[in-house]
């Protein structure tokens, strides 16, 4: 949107903002649209009985998911949370502080599904869902990014990322959909990547990244196979890391170190994607379809593992949901879940991230790194908020805090955490997940950046910061955005894997060795190929 | 039984109902509720046992309201402790008998009104004087603490000043309600509004905020073990409709598009 705002300038201190009402208020992000909308399931535009549909689909959500109903009836309005969201802090909107945007669904819940809420409505706030309610729940539930920064503060665990999707199923059901995720959605589900990459494509971009790497690394072939059937590993990574900085190297680091391993491994041109918006709209059945290609990923092409690269919410669905969802891990009774629980290595976990792989490689000494190549930098690590609030790695207890920091470690000399109330559990996020990484949003994703740039800063400033690094695709795309709006360079955002890939010591190609022996060429890229596959 | 006495006598055991039947249906909906997916927040147990210890410090400390902000804390976690003591003293009003000697350890709980009456006003002027907890709060927040710091200082009146009810009186009252020999209760003013106003917030119990007490209990992102990779983790609804759709599904995934 062309709407001029101001940037927040960057406090010393992290303040609590005056209430400044209505701020915010708006249109919400560009609506989806009918084509959008139908792949889904979702009517393509609103409904006439919206009002009808949109009351039943809250009884129907309330009584499918405790954490809806729970959370609806157990808020004591104590405040605790007030003060906890980043869009809150950095825009002064008092409905984005998460007890109000809840309310927002819960005034209606009130009105329509409490004794209190019919007979004395003004006495508990209960309100009816009026066009102007829509408006706001449209507004303000897009204001969210479902980090549940919050639920960390509560002290009954109201989490309002559950509050947000809800709102936002309800509103898909009426045909109110946001055109972001929905049409993400549609490419994802039909090409096989949120990007919309095709299979050619994809193999055009790993073919040159191949060459690039090999030009890099003087003569080593990093492999970056696609659809290569009996692979060990199965590679499921957020689409962005084919296609832009910083992402791709990150890719480029996931390679050198599946390098290094000697491990087999592939990409799917089927299922590219590792992000799976589905949970941004709170449908339990798109998400689901979604991680579905993945295991007809995995069947067909008979893996051993399944790997997730560096993407927050991808991450979150595959280690908390995709065991429900599909029955990749611990096993489901239908036939295809059976077949992939024969099929899997239970030695690993199942799935694995990215980083708990490479961690166990630097611990087990596999890795050998020169630290110095990345002593231009000072690094800071961003705890992605889907990963830090809803997953573990390792199996320890904080291990999604300890483990990315390790390898970080490992392949840098010069570390440093931010404030402690900003990271781990707390951490704050980037502003853009939730499906609100669309210029339709700036203003929010600029003014919610805010409480993560005031802590960068302080650590830029005493430490002499100058990389921040972070294992989400939309944490990585968020910064790149509006970290120059805060006058930080816009290159420091990196992935961590970034970090692995620039310290890693590459074992040099037998390739020359080869060259040498009386054989015929073809003989030697074939002997060549194998030794690197 | 004079008039008043048989009014409060049915008010009582018609609260007790409500209350009960209310609280009843209430945890019966909050425990058949399927949660469909694990969404524990960190930090986040690995282990059952690690879930009954992070329960019991939110129950019994309220960790996550410490962390979040200290005099919400300070003023919450006095009112609920000082009311906990001073409802196991009032057990001794209940007792149908001469009081076993164990009550005699909770005569000094009476002073834990102070620390009920404390809070509650530090949570009011809390909700008066911060902007925005004053955003967020509806009538029925102000009421519910001005009932809770009514029936707080009649109690302490009647058991701090002069202004003493006959308690033998209110003994036969409220252990004739247990054992249903009922009585006359005392007709003082403090004491008719202390027990009113205890009655009333019973019955509001099960349609108020009240109800998170039960609902910590029932909180996914709290009573849930971050298992999720070793243990499948399905609702009821899912299963089902998994099993109608699963192999439909792999069916359409499977065309080639």
């Amino acid at each position: 949107m062309a709407k001029g705002f101001d940037i927040p300038v960057l406090p010393t201190y992290l303040e609590i903002p005056e209430l400044k009402e209505g701020i915010m208020d708006g249109e919400g992000p560009f609506k989806s649209v009918q084509e959008f909308q139908n792949p889904l399931g979702f009517p393509g535009e609103k409904v006439d009985n919206w009002q009808q549909v949109a009351i039943d689909k809250m009884g129907e959500l309330k009584s499918k998911y405790r954490s809806v109903q729970v959370f609806l009836d157990s808020c004591v309005k104590c405040g605790a949370c007030t003060d906890k969201c980043h869009y809150f802090l950095g825009s002064s909107d008092p409905k984005n502080m998460p007890v109000a945007r809840q309310d927002l669904f819960r005034s209606v819940y009130r009105r329509h599904f409490t004794f209190a809420g019919k007979y004395f409505p003004k006495l508990v706030g209960a309100k009816e869902l009026d066009d102007d309610m829509l408006d706001d729940w449209y507004n303000y539930f897009h204001q969210c990014s479902q980090c549940r920064r919050c639920s960390v503060f509560c002290p009954y665990g109201i989490d309002t990322a559950e509050i947000s999707m809800a709102a936002r199923e309800v509103m898909d059901a009426v045909g109110i959909g946001q055109k972001y995720c929905n049409q993400i959605l549609g490419k994802a589900l039909t090409i096989g990547n949120n990007l919309g990459l095709p299979e050619p494509a994809l193999r055009d971009t790993l073919l040159d990244l191949e060459e690039e790497i090999e030009e890099e690394t003087g003569g080593v072939a990093v492999k970056y196979p696609l659809d290569q059937k009996g692979a060990e590993i199965l590679l499921i990574t957020p689409s962005a890391d084919f296609f832009a900085e910083p992402h791709i190297d990150g890719l480029i680091g996931y390679g050198k170190v599946f390098h290094q391993d000697g491990v087999s491994w592939t990409l799917s041109s089927y299922a590219s994607e590792g992000a799976n918006f589905g949970m941004f709209i709170g449908s339990y059945d798109v998400m689901r379809k979604a991680a579905l290609r993945i295991r007809k990923a995995a069947l067909d092409l008979e893996v051993s593992r399944v790997m997730v690269g560096e993407c927050g919410h991808a991450w979150r669905v595959a280690y908390s949901f995709w065991n429900t969802l599909t029955g990749v891990g611990a096993g489901a009774t239908d036939e295809f879940a059976q077949k992939l629980q024969d099929q899997l290595d239970h030695r690993y976990p199942q799935p694995q991230h990215i980083i708990e792989y490479t961690h166990d490689l630097i611990q087990r000494g596999k890795l050998s790194f020169d630290k110095s190549a990345n002593d231009d930098r000072t690094v800071t690590f961003h705890d992605s908020c889907n990963v830090a609030r809803a997953t573990n790695m390792g199996g320890i207890p904080g291990g999604q805090f300890i483990l990315p920091r390790d390898v970080i470690k490992a392949v840098c000399n010069n570390y440093v955490d931010m404030e402690r109330s900003t990271i781990k559990e707390a951490t704050f996020c980037c502003g853009g997940g939730g499906g609100l990484l669309t210029d339709d949003l700036m203003e929010i994703r600029v003014k919610g950046a805010m409480p993560r740039m005031q802590a960068l800063k302080a650590v830029a400033k005493d430490n002499g910061v100058n990389t921040l690094a972070a294992i989400c695709a939309i944490c990585k795309s968020q910064f790149s955005k509006v970290l120059p709006k805060f006058d930080f360079d816009p290159y420091m955002i990196v992935s961590v894997h970034q970090l692995v890939s620039e310290a890693i010591i590459m074992d040099k190609p037998q390739i020359a060795v080869k060259k040498d022996q009386p054989q015929t060429n073809t003989d030697d890229v074939t002997l060549a190929e194998t030794a690197e596959t | 039984m004079s008039v008043i006495s048989i009014f409060f006598t049915a008010l009582f055991y018609i609260s007790l109902i409500v209350f009960l039947v209310g609280m009843a249906r209430k945890i019966y909906q909050f425990w058949i509720t399927p949660a469909p997916l694990k969404i524990p927040t960190a930090p986040t147990p690995l282990t059952q046992t690690g879930v009954v210890m992070r329960m019991m410090r939110e129950v019994v400390l309220f960790e996550s309201l410490f962390k979040s902000n200290k005099w919400i804390w300070l003023f919450g976690w006095l009112f609920h402790f000082g009311l906990l003591l001073v409802l196991i003293r009032h057990i001794r009003y209940f007792w149908p008998d001469d009081l076993p000697d164990i009550f005699l350890l909770t005569q000094p709980f009476k002073y834990a009104a102070f620390a009920m009456v404390i809070g509650l006003v530090g949570l009011m002027l809390r909700r008066i004087f911060v902007e925005r907890i004053r955003y967020i709060s509806a009538p029925s927040d102000y009421l519910m603490l001005i009932m809770l710091l009514i029936i707080g200082v009649s109690g302490a009146v009647m058991t701090f000043t002069s202004n003493h009810t006959d308690i033998i009186m209110v003994k036969e009252f409220a252990s004739g309600l247990v054992s249903f020999n009922w009585a006359n209760l005392p007709t003082e003013v403090h004491f008719l509004v202390h027990i009113f106003l205890v009655f009333v917030l019973m019955a509001i119990f099960p349609i108020s905020k009240l109800l998170h007490v039960p609902g910590i209990f029932f909180s996914p992102t709290l009573n849930q073990v971050d298992d999720a990779r070793l243990k499948r983790h399905i609702s009821p609804w899912a299963l089902k409709q998994e099993q109608e759709h699963a192999t439909r599904l792999e069916q359409t995934l499977g065309k080639d598009e």
